[in-house]
């Protein structure tokens, strides 16, 4: 059941093929931003338009859908994107990380593996890493173009000058295929490691920005760092509350007015998979725990 | 005990049912009709289809009531309707000096061909609050004259007679168009005007004001502002002639800027240009003025003010992205907020043990 009076999955066909031809020429060139004619679509810029742009236009009748915003299908952004493709493209969905073909996320990368049969889909608020270091875009560019990346070495050093460690702890830049320094979205540093060797495609859409780039499958992806202060994926010093997990990113939860607090799984299908799956696999965690 | 997130489906339905009550508001006030709003709030109207860019009046009155009178949010409906719209093809330049004038005024000639045509505005009037409006009151039609059917000339064309203006020069080819291709640096002047024409109505007048104060100063008069209908064209390969699609309503200003010249060439005036939809002759004053400052390379000018900034300006002009990206803040960004807090725990950690281990750095390098 779709709308009527919008094409499947909202896009036109002809923005679709000019959406697509971009994507290849990402896939082509890892890495790269390739510009691209950007839609407004009906739900705000900085809200996921290049996300949901680069969804509509991969989208097919049988594909299967998960949205996720900071690791949960049920934040209301990602209710509310998920709900646009049921509306306007009929598709399934999923919570299931392993039962989508599609997931399109904000901020996390899924705790379970991704395979070849996935494309993860990414929103991007500012796609050019060095944004921040030099805020002209022709300026970017050239830096781009000549692999001039001496600035972000110098950035991330101060960092370290003045903080003793690197200060970026989301969004954290990744060299991507030995060629271009890329903006991996505002990913917690700790998922970094997962852009590396992915069996599943990785498309990031910035549709208020008008770039698209992608690291396509098994790609080499590395966190920018120094030999003697080598990258350090962050991870609160705590198991999950709820499955006990160890080696998921946790979200900080406050409980009441004096302080309490608690952590539980960001990655919420995760968390749930391992309680719904028995105590066995929970138990094993609790073993790593009290192990250490 | 927590208990993970979940309802945000249902409370997202429960927000957008509360929202449709409250746009209704008092059901004892009756509803406001389209028609009302394109007639009594037609310069909101004017405002966003300029901005949405698209020229329908009743969507952009639908899209004011919808939006509760928000008009970022109602420019943001039409652009959204907009952007699935087939593209039928682009049409013959506009004539803007075949406008039916509505209201036409020079600042640089007392008078000039055609005359001033004061039309309706609020220029003179006070700005005394109006009591009588309050309460419908009948309202007389306005006096009228005969037209002596003399052409209104463009200020700009009476100067370009004695060559003591710049020429505009003919682009070869379409006109790009910012919304089916990305923009990329330097941008041309019709994308920039286009940007422009697209830009939000406050923005553009603070950037405007601020050449005025001497940030980027180019020494404007308003040649003309001319507020008409004009009729829009589009050539039919079919019948190979220009067929008219129906008129729209337009303002034009054309402002004469500080003249350039060289050793080998005759000093005379520059041109800023502004177009818009309606009767909108505060955004067409600001794009003139911001066209000018952004040609500021062009013609060899000290650069360096931020309406002279064609990056700046452009890549924040427009409303609809600039309201999305700041409000888009309002989303949950806990995941990236928790690596933060990692961080900074740390580094707290740190720190205070630095301080009860040994004493203060720099007391120590004083002593040494």
């Amino acid at each position: 059941m779709t709308t009527p009076g919008y094409n499947f999955a909202y896009l036109d066909e002809q923005t679709k093929r000019m959406i697509r031809r971009a994507i290849l020429k990402a896939i082509a060139i890892p890495g790269y931003q390739v510009p691209f004619a950007s839609r407004e679509m009906p739900m705000p810029y900085g809200w996921g338009t290049g996300g949901v742009q680069l969804t509509a236009s991969i989208l097919g009748p049988d594909d299967v859908l998960k949205v996720i915003d900071q690791g949960s299908d049920d934040t209301t952004n990602a209710v509310s994107i998920r709900k646009f493709f049921v509306k306007t493209a009929g598709v399934r969905t999923t919570t299931v990380t392993s039962e989508a073909t599609v997931v399109q996320t904000r901020h996390r990368i899924p705790e379970t593996p991704l395979t070849e049969q996935q494309i993860l889909v990414y929103q991007v608020p500012i796609p050019e890493p060095l944004r921040f270091l030099e805020p002209r875009e022709t300026e970017q560019r050239r830096m781009h173009a000549l692999s001039e990346y001496g600035l972000m070495h110098v950035k991330l050093y101060e960092d370290i000058a003045r903080h003793g460690h690197i200060a970026t702890t989301y969004a954290y830049p990744v060299k991507v295929d030995s060629r271009y320094v890329m903006d991996p979205s505002p990913i917690p540093k700790f998922d970094n490691p997962k852009l590396n060797d992915c069996a599943a495609l990785q498309l990031f859409g910035a549709g208020r920005e008008k770039r698209i780039y992608a690291i396509p499958p098994y790609t080499q992806v590395v966190s920018l760092d120094f030999e003697d202060h080598p990258f350090e994926p962050y991870r609160q010093d705590a198991a999950c509350a709820l499955c006990q997990a160890t080696d998921s990113y946790l979200d900080e939860v406050i409980t009441d007015d004096r302080g309490t607090r608690m952590f539980v799984c960001s990655d919420t299908d995760f968390c749930e998979m391992r309680r719904a799956n028995g105590p066995d696999k929970v138990a094993v965690e609790h073993a790593n725990v009290t192990r250490e | 005990m927590y208990v993970a997130v979940k309802g945000g489906e249902r409370a997202i339905e429960n927000a957008h049912a509360l929202l449709a009550d409250i746009r209704r508001g008092d059901r004892d006030v009756p509803a406001l009709s389209l028609a009302q709003i394109t007639n009594q709030l037609a310069l909101g109207v004017d405002r966003v289809m300029c901005e949405g860019s698209l020229y329908d009046r009743d969507l952009a009155a639908l899209a004011i009531k919808q939006a509760r009178g928000d008009l970022i949010e109602a420019i943001f409906l039409l652009r959204a309707y907009r952007t699935t719209l087939p593209r039928f093809g682009t049409s013959e330049p506009l004539k803007t000096a075949a406008m039916d004038i509505r209201r036409r005024i020079s600042a640089t000639f007392k008078d000039l061909p055609g005359g001033q045509v004061l039309g309706p505005t609020f220029d003179y009037t006070h700005r005394l609050l109006d009591h009588d409006l309050t309460e419908e009151r009948d309202v007389a039609p306005a006096p009228t004259a005969t037209t002596d059917n003399q052409p209104f000339r463009s200020v700009s064309e009476l100067l370009a007679d004695d060559a003591l203006i710049e020429c505009e020069t003919n682009v070869e080819g379409e006109p790009r168009d910012l919304t089916r291709g990305p923009l990329s640096f330097p941008a041309n002047r019709d994308l920039r005007l286009q940007n422009l024409a697209r830009g939000d109505e406050g923005f553009l007048l603070a950037l405007a004001y601020s050449t005025q104060r001497g940030y980027g100063r180019n020494h404007p008069f308003a040649g003309e502002i001319r507020y008409g209908e004009i009729e829009v064209e589009l050539f039919a390969e079919e019948v190979g002639f220009a067929v008219p699609l129906g008129p729209v309503m337009l303002t034009e200003c054309q402002m004469v800027n500080q003249f350039v010249g060289s050793v080998t060439e005759a000093p005379r005036f520059t041109r800023g240009y502004g177009l818009a939809f309606g009767q909108s002759e505060r955004k067409a004053m600001s794009i003139a003025l911001v066209d000018r400052a952004l040609r500021a390379r062009e013609l060899g000018e000290v650069t360096g003010a931020p309406a002279q900034d064609e990056e700046f300006v452009l890549s924040h002009s427009d409303n609809v992205q600039a309201t999305g990206f700041v409000e888009h803040l309002k989303l949950p960004h806990y995941v990236d907020f928790q690596s933060e807090l990692g961080l900074l725990r740390q580094l707290r950690a740190e720190f205070s043990a630095r301080t009860t281990s040994d004493t203060d750095p720099v007391l120590r390098d004083a002593a040494e």
